[in-house]
């Protein structure tokens, strides 16, 4: 193998690990904070990158405007579907299967929409490369990283440093005695749930930049992504980008130097190796 | 006296133009009557990947059932009954598919059945016909070798060895513009209808000569193309020859596109046909078809009016791809065998119907279909097409290509 396949190959791996922990980090934030395993984040995702699709690419608005609108409406989609997962008393156990519903609604919703068949954004303002030696990067892989690392890293400094993260710890460990301090829980429930709508429309932005649209996609991301935010550690946006990148440049350093039907044995062997060796960590 | 005689002649004349009018609607109702069909109606039943990762597909196969059998029932029906078609979402999987076929035979009692897509689910289908000794006429099953049952019949004339034929036919169209590959880099995806035929591609490259200079399988759902792309890009082939199905094709392009390589001659086996014609990277890309709205397969009166019925259809129901190509094709020509065989025979039988298609074989959109080769596989029909200039056109065999065109070949 040259030096020049390895080095693409890895390059490869940290786009889409970029894009799983970009996928990941609402999921993982609301399993934390909101015990609601949230499937239907999937479902958002896709949702947006369709509406990013309709927008950007067949009327024509600017890719950047859809993204700007998209995010403040899905944060509204999700308070609402906090709301009803309040409202109904939805466990975390039961939020897995309501969740997994939602998703399959999703996907009809879109198929219902914009049919089953195949769709495309081409954007050829994101197209080309930059080159560095031999190596070629392109542009909107470079502009997913930037936002993901930026996003995971924004978010880990906002739980960390900030009243809201403080806050939000204080009501996961007790939420009784969070509350006499003061601590609005419901609300930063609700602020978590919005929040974690608003990466998923982010997310869709990207997928709807680089990949070839279908509904019946939605769930494919599932098990990756499920291994990325389990590696990462639950509401933890720094272990879930380290997680990504570590699962997307094992899987593309496997297709580079062995049969590429070897890469999705990657992320699972790594997740039960970590269960294994270091159960306390998920 | 003179206006009085205008005015009766006029009224004479109205009164004659009413009469012959009346006469007309009623002699059109009453032979619209003695046409429409009548009685209980003739069940078939199926099942179709509705929902689930073959929806895409399964959305033109529900599209030309729903078109044919409206058509079909406008005509008279079958045997002067109308024509329903009891179809279930088999969710695109296999399991679900033998589960519903039951059904359809044994609680909704339907009076015949026929295919769903794809391969793995038409692979169901047949087993449960097989076990109550139902005809199954099918669309589009990848592999030919595994349909044993008497009573199927392939409504995709791919021939019973489609893993010689097809490679056979893209070296054959390169060679025919002096531009045989000597090398080939075979990559495919794990899918069982394409991973044959990649197998069988290698064999055909090695007894013609062609140098493999790589050789990858992949998992069908691969979605990170980028190591795949590094590695086809430093073996460099004269011809890149993709196992694909639905949308790998397109996948492996923009991957290729990111490393600013451009593949000399590329085919892909069973590509989603939209994306990759409209795809800027899709230029000079080669597939195997079995329909194109391209003569000489338009020149027949009936294939015409299918591709345009079709396509109108397909507008309708928003699809982004309105062409008909293989899947509808063979899908129209499924229903077409079935029911033509049924008028022949004037029978709903299954051994009837069955003796009947094996005999006669049977005239399609895609040409005559026979039946009397192995596992009732006849002549291969199927032709090798390419993108050019944003559209299919089909450049293999000699007497199929679309005239004005020929074989683009690096």
């Amino acid at each position: 193998m040259s030096a020049t396949l390895f080095g693409q190959s890895v390059l490869s791996g940290i786009f889409a690990g970029s894009l799983y922990a970009l996928m990941g980090l609402g999921m993982s934030l609301s399993w934390r904070y909101l015990r609601v395993i949230n499937i239907a984040h999937f479902g958002l995702v896709f949702l947006a990158a369709y509406m990013t699709y309709e927008f950007a690419g067949v009327r024509g608005y600017s890719a950047l405007a859809v993204a700007l609108l998209l995010i403040p409406l899905f944060f509204v989609l999700g308070v609402i579907q906090q709301v009803l997962i309040l409202r109904f008393n939805v466990n975390e156990f039961s939020s897995l299967i309501v969740t997994y519903g939602l998703a399959i609604i999703a996907e009809a919703v879109i198929q219902l929409i914009w049919s089953a068949d195949f769709v495309r954004y081409e954007n050829r303002a994101l197209h080309g490369n930059v080159e560095v030696g031999t190596l070629l990067l392109p542009v909107a892989d470079i502009l997913l990283v930037v936002i993901a690392v930026g996003l995971c890293v924004a978010t880990w400094a906002a739980m960390r440093f900030t009243w809201l993260g403080k806050a939000l710890r204080a009501g996961l460990d007790n939420p009784a005695i969070a509350a006499a301090f003061g601590v609005p829980n419901q609300r930063l429930l609700l602020l978590v749930s919005g929040f974690s709508a608003a990466l998923a429309s982010v997310a869709g932005v990207f997928v709807a930049l680089l990949y070839t649209l279908a509904p019946s996609q939605i769930l494919s991301w599932l098990g990756v992504v499920f291994a990325a935010v389990l590696l990462g550690g639950l509401g933890n946006p720094l272990g879930l980008l380290a997680a990504g990148m570590l699962i997307g440049v094992s899987e593309a350093i496997t297709m580079a130097i062995t049969a590429p039907s070897w890469a999705p044995v990657v992320p699972f062997t790594i997740l039960i190796l970590l269960l294994v060796l270091w159960p306390q960590r998920v | 006296m003179r206006g009085r005689d205008i005015v009766g002649a006029t009224r004479r004349f109205m009164l004659a133009a009413g009469l012959a009018t009346s006469a007309a609607l009623a002699a059109t109702a009453f032979q619209a009557q003695a046409q429409a069909p009548s009685g209980p109606p003739i069940r078939i039943g199926s099942t179709l990947a509705l929902t689930g990762p073959l929806a895409q597909t399964g959305a033109i196969h529900k599209i030309v059932g729903d078109l044919f059998v409206a058509q079909l029932n406008a005509r008279g029906g079958l045997l002067g009954r109308p024509v329903e078609w009891v179809l279930l979402d088999d969710q695109s999987k296999p399991d679900i598919t033998r589960t519903l076929y039951e059904r359809l035979i044994t609680v909704d009692k339907v009076d015949l059945i026929i295919g769903p897509y794809a391969t793995a689910g038409i692979l169901s289908a047949m087993a449960v016909a097989q076990r109550y000794n139902k005809v199954l006429v099918h669309s589009t099953f990848g592999i030919p070798k595994m349909a044993a049952y008497d009573r199927q019949f392939p409504a995709w004339p791919l021939g019973i060895d489609p893993e010689k034929t097809m490679p056979n036919d893209l070296l054959d169209a390169l060679a025919s513009i002096g531009k045989t590959p000597k090398s080939i880099a075979i990559v495919t995806s794990k899918f069982p209808s394409v991973q044959f035929v990649a197998v069988g591609a290698r064999e055909v490259a090695k007894a013609r000569g062609v140098k493999e200079a790589l050789y990858l399988e992949f998992e069908f759902g691969t979605r990170d193309f980028g190591p795949i792309a590094a590695r086809v890009r430093e073996a460099d082939p004269d011809l890149l020859f993709v196992g694909a199905i639905g949308l790998e094709g397109n996948q492996l392009l923009e991957a290729l596109d990111k490393l600013n390589y451009k593949p000399r001659n590329h085919f892909y086996v069973y590509p989603t046909p939209g994306p990759l014609a409209t795809s800027p990277l899709g230029n000079d890309a080669m597939a195997t078809t079995a329909f194109e709205n391209l003569p000489p397969l338009n020149k027949n009166p009936e294939a015409a009016a299918f591709a345009k019925a079709f396509t109108e259809a397909a507008t309708k129901a928003g699809l982004p791809y309105t062409e008909p190509e293989t899947q509808a094709g063979a899908s129209w020509s499924m229903w077409e065998i079935l029911t033509g065989a049924i008028k022949a025979t004037k029978s709903l039988d299954d051994k009837v119907l069955a003796d009947h298609i094996k005999k006669n074989g049977s005239d399609t959109v895609l040409g005559h279909i026979s039946f009397d080769g192995q596992n009732n596989y006849g002549k291969n029909l199927m032709r090798t097409k390419q993108v050019q200039q944003g559209k299919w056109v089909i450049i293999w065999p000699k007497d199929m290509i679309t005239p004005g065109y020929t074989v683009q070949g690096k």
